[in-house]
């Protein structure tokens, strides 16, 4: 079985984001970027998968910040193989990710294709679902388990409130992964040190992006920001009132 | 000839989901400065009634045996053969376990534009999006000739989006659906057992300042009322009053509710750090100078003994 | 504790080792030295019994969630909160003068004091911090910050049994250290004191450091004047596992307290060299669910009734990690509810009104 995780990464938000002077997009002055939370999560669930039926596990990321560490402690978790797709990559969106991604998988022709469901700050859809429908493959998200069958998958899929889904995909698919069976293991840093002399990351180079499909944003705000909670005043009866009003104002009655 | 804007109604078992109501409401709005028709399309199967309570000008019923359970593929191919017939302005997607299995491929596949975590529409009809954890928004125009756009809840009031008209319903035919590759198996509901908070859309929390374990019943009461869980900050679970698998924080949960009520608790960073991703956090503490001030939307120093039994009344009254 | 040392070294013995690194309860372990202080044997139990078990757990996997956060944070952020390394001297704002951070200013200074993650970050430490730093300037002292280009000093990620990493935050804390001109390091953190004296030389990162309150002692009699202020209470003073029992550093900080007008010191019942850990050192500072699970009662809960016990209105403490740890079992121990924590520079600073 030959599973690939395509990831990406996204702005760290433990850092301050604030907005370029072109107003419309991050200013990346002081932007740090880290892996997708989804992303890692799939890249364990591979790792299970290969734990408990065997097989492959390729990893691979765009030329970014933190890339190759992100690529190596991988490989030290069990990852078989490294690929790290070189170019420029500035102003990137999902249907261009999703596209050169496209390219190097038509390429490995895997049986799974694992990806994280989301990332905070897609705009134009997900990456996922982009890269199945250019692979012609099936794609079900929100996965948080999954067993192998005869030529498919059952996957655990989370609706609201606490439902599942048990639902069967044929492969080869493209799954969005909300949370691996377990949460990412930990690596030790001597581990990743370690691995860093051994592990090779391969380069393919991409030519041109094609962001067709994308979105084009006007304006780019920070949302107003409260410093302090805005505070209820009177009796218990009045903030009751107030706070019963709250609760109806966001859906939560 | 007036333009459509479509909204992909999501359901489940039986049950019309709120995001459905909210991206009518919105619908209506964009509406108001677009120009077009609400057009609410439904596929399952057996379905129709559902589209009774739909805020809609009409309502496209597509049925088929392959739509019967919702199927990333089969709904996929539905609504593509629509879209290419109608042309509508804009098609309008939950951006949930449903809308988000389907939008992105849309787009791959018909060459059209996907908007994602649009919480609203301007007045003048441009699309606003929350991104990056709800720090950054983005705004922009809706694309021409057709765009597909994710909906986000918190821009509209759902109850805008219900009718207690039932508007008419067209049934159309499904396009052929065969080689279908996804197919569900069966349902898994949620244990009856205990509450898994983080799933909770509101949870009503008890800090230190519930003093006894006598006085939880006072939260539980406002919970019930509210059809809430009980959460906790770390005294309270320390003491055995709550099980750990009630305990927010740091050595706990990370919750994110639409609703976080906060009992007596001080607001320490190893709390805060397991809830500040709540949507709206309400704080009650009679120490004005408690942090949870600082993370909180709302608050108030009023003595919880006496806000939450009138609360629990107001509760159920209006229920 | 189901394998305490002796059944650990029992366990080493007889070849089934790999049972113990297999069960979890080596991370009960607090790092708090009062095994290897009382061995008969004199054989170093935390650093080469327990330390290394920690440094094959984390290599097989065994680890704690809580604890793993604080690691995989240290590596990103350098410090184990997950706080933006940029925001580290956020804690400064408004003081007056300024502090002088020394990548902005570059002047050379007599003191580079080495603040520490608690003391920068935590909302509960910063007002400690801050009186420090009015202190230092009353006292006249020509002191600098590195800001956001110190690290963890990564002493209780080394113990937690991440070498690799704490060979990174020594290796990162030295190059900064070599950039500027001081004569000597001070520390408010005992972890980072007990680094700084002990391991990090051995690395080729090498400078005279001192505790804060060894820094102050010194300086008593200059400080004795501005102590004007009574502060009258019974006072309690909690020994640091690292500045106490680790590095003998006891009589100073007594020498502090015992300055203060009003002050009148309590001994706990364990004190010096037996006195209890707050439960933070090793690695505890993140495993506090897992251990509470485990043991059902805290080390700071037994240590805050002693210093009610002991008749003390005030639980004096040296180190970042307590007052936290403490005020939250004051919280939960009923007859604790008007027990204050305070660090010593906030006493000190009381007591010099500023």
């Amino acid at each position: 079985m030959k599973i690939i995780v395509p990831v990406k990464f996204v702005p760290d938000l433990v850092e301050e984001l604030t907005i370029d002077s072109s107003g419309v997009t991050l200013d990346t002055a002081w932007l740090r970027l880290i892996i997708n939370e989804f992303d890692d999560h799939a890249v364990e669930q591979a790792i299970l998968l290969k734990e408990r039926g065997g097989g492959q596990v390729i990893v691979s990321t765009v030329e970014s910040e933190g890339a190759d560490d992100f690529l190596f402690t991988a490989a030290a978790k069990g990852a078989d193989q490294l690929i790290k797709l070189t170019g420029d990559f500035a102003g990137v969106n999902n249907h261009a990710l999703a596209r050169a991604y496209s390219g190097l998988l038509k390429e490995l022709n895997p049986d799974l294709v694992l990806t994280g469901v989301q990332a905070h700050n897609d705009l134009d859809g997900s990456l996922g679902p982009l890269l199945a429908e250019f692979l012609g493959m099936p794609y079900v998200g929100y996965v948080s388990g999954l067993t192998l069958a005869d030529g498919a998958v059952v996957v655990r899929k989370e609706y609201p409130g606490g439902l599942i889904a048990e639902v069967e995909v044929k492969l080869p698919a493209v799954l969005g992964i909300q949370a691996a069976e377990q949460p990412p293991r930990y690596i030790a840093y001597s581990k990743i040190r370690q691995v860093m002399g051994t592990a090779k990351v391969e380069e393919r180079p991409v030519t041109g992006l094609d962001l067709e499909g994308g979105v084009t944003v006007s304006r780019m705000f920070q949302p107003e920001a409260a410093e302090r909670a805005t505070m209820l005043e009177g009796d218990a009866n009045a903030v009751a009132d107030r706070i019963l009003a709250i609760f109806k104002e966001a859906g939560a009655l | 000839m007036s333009q459509t804007l479509f909204v992909v109604i999501e359901h489940l078992r039986g049950q019309v989901a709120e995001i459905s109501y909210v991206m009518l409401a919105a619908a209506r709005q964009l509406a108001k400065s677009a120009g077009g028709d609400v057009v609410a399309v439904l596929l399952g199967q057996n379905a129709q009634e559902l589209a009774a309570s739909l805020a809609a000008d009409r309502v496209l019923y597509m049925e088929d045996a392959s739509l019967a359970e919702f199927t990333s593929d089969a709904y996929q191919a539905a609504l593509a053969a629509l879209i290419k017939e109608h042309n509508p302005r804009v098609v309008l997607f939950g951006h949930s376990s449903l809308g988000m299995d389907i939008a992105s491929g849309l787009s791959a596949k018909l060459g059209l534009p996907v908007i994602s975590s649009c919480r609203s529409f301007s007045t003048d009809g441009k699309f606003i999006c929350q991104i990056c954890g709800g720090k950054i928004m983005a705004e922009g125009e809706i694309p021409a000739p057709t765009a597909l756009i994710t909906m986000v809840p918190g821009g509209y009031k759902s109850e805008l989006g219900r009718s207690t008209q039932a508007p008419p319903v067209t049934p159309i035919a499904a396009p052929a659906l065969d080689g279908l590759r996804v197919s569900v198996k069966n349902y898994i509901e949620p244990e009856a057992g205990d509450v898994d908070i983080a799933k909770e859309a509101v949870l009503v929390s008890v800090g230190r300042g519930i003093q006894t374990k006598d006085n939880l019943d006072l939260a539980n009461e406002l919970a019930g009322a509210l059809g809430a869980a009980v959460s906790a900050s770390r005294p309270v679970v320390d003491q055995g009053w709550l099980p750990t698998s009630r305990l927010v924080g740091k050595s706990g949960k990370r919750v994110k509710p639409k609703i976080y009520l906060a009992l007596g608790i001080s607001g320490a960073p190893e709390h805060v750090e397991g809830m500040s991703d709540s949507q709206v956090i309400i704080a009650i503490n009679t120490d004005p100078n408690a942090p949870i001030f600082n993370v909180a939307k709302f608050g108030s120093t009023i003595d919880m003994f006496d806000l939450v039994p009138a609360l629990t009344e107001k509760v159920k009254s209006a229920k | 504790m189901k394998y305490p040392p002796g059944k650990m070294i029992g366990a080493l013995r007889s070849e089934f080792f790999d049972q113990v690194i297999k069960h979890d309860s080596v991370w009960m372990c607090v790092s708090c030295y009062a095994c290897t202080e009382f061995c008969p044997s004199d054989i170093p139990i935390t650093a080469a019994l327990m330390t290394r078990a920690k440094e094959e757990m984390l290599l097989a996997g065994n680890i704690p969630s809580e604890l793993q956060a604080a690691l995989e944070n240290t590596q990103r952020y350098g410090n184990p909160l997950g706080e933006s390394p940029r925001k580290r001297a956020d804690w400064t704002t408004g003081l007056q003068p300024e502090v002088n951070i020394l990548g902005k200013t570059r002047q050379p200074v007599d003191v580079l004091w080495f603040v520490g993650d608690y003391a920068s970050y935590h909302p509960r430490m910063i007002s400690a911090t801050k009186s420090l730093a009015r202190i230092l300037n009353a006292l006249g002292i020509k002191f600098g910050i590195l800001g956001p280009e110190e690290f963890s000093d990564g002493d209780s990620q080394r113990l937690a049994g991440e070498r690799g990493l704490f060979e990174m935050m020594v290796q990162k804390n030295g190059q900064a250290f070599r950039k500027y001109k001081f004569d000597e390091i001070i520390t408010t953190d005992p972890h980072a004191f007990n680094a700084l004296k002990n391991q990090y030389p051995a690395m080729g990162v090498s400078y005279p450091v001192k505790h804060y309150t060894q820094f102050l002692a010194e300086r008593l009699e200059l400080l004795k004047p501005l102590l004007k202020n009574e502060v009258k209470a019974k006072i309690a003073y909690h020994d640091p596992c690292y500045l106490g029992r680790a590095n003998g550093v006891f009589d100073e900080p007594r020498a502090l307290l015992g300055a203060i007008p009003g002050l009148e010191l309590v001994e706990m019942s364990h004190q010096r060299t037996n006195s209890l850990c707050c439960g933070g050192g090793g690695g505890g500072m993140w495993l506090d669910g897992f251990q509470w699970e485990k043991a059902h009662t805290r080390l700071s809960e037994w240590r805050v009734r002693e210093a009610v016990a002991a008749g003390a209105d005030i639980l004096s403490v040296a180190c970042p990690y307590e007052p936290p740890r403490f005020e939250d079992a004051v919280k939960t121990i009923q007859d604790a509810g008007q027990l204050k924590v305070r660090e010593i520079a906030e006493l000190l600073a009381e007591a010099m009104s500023i």
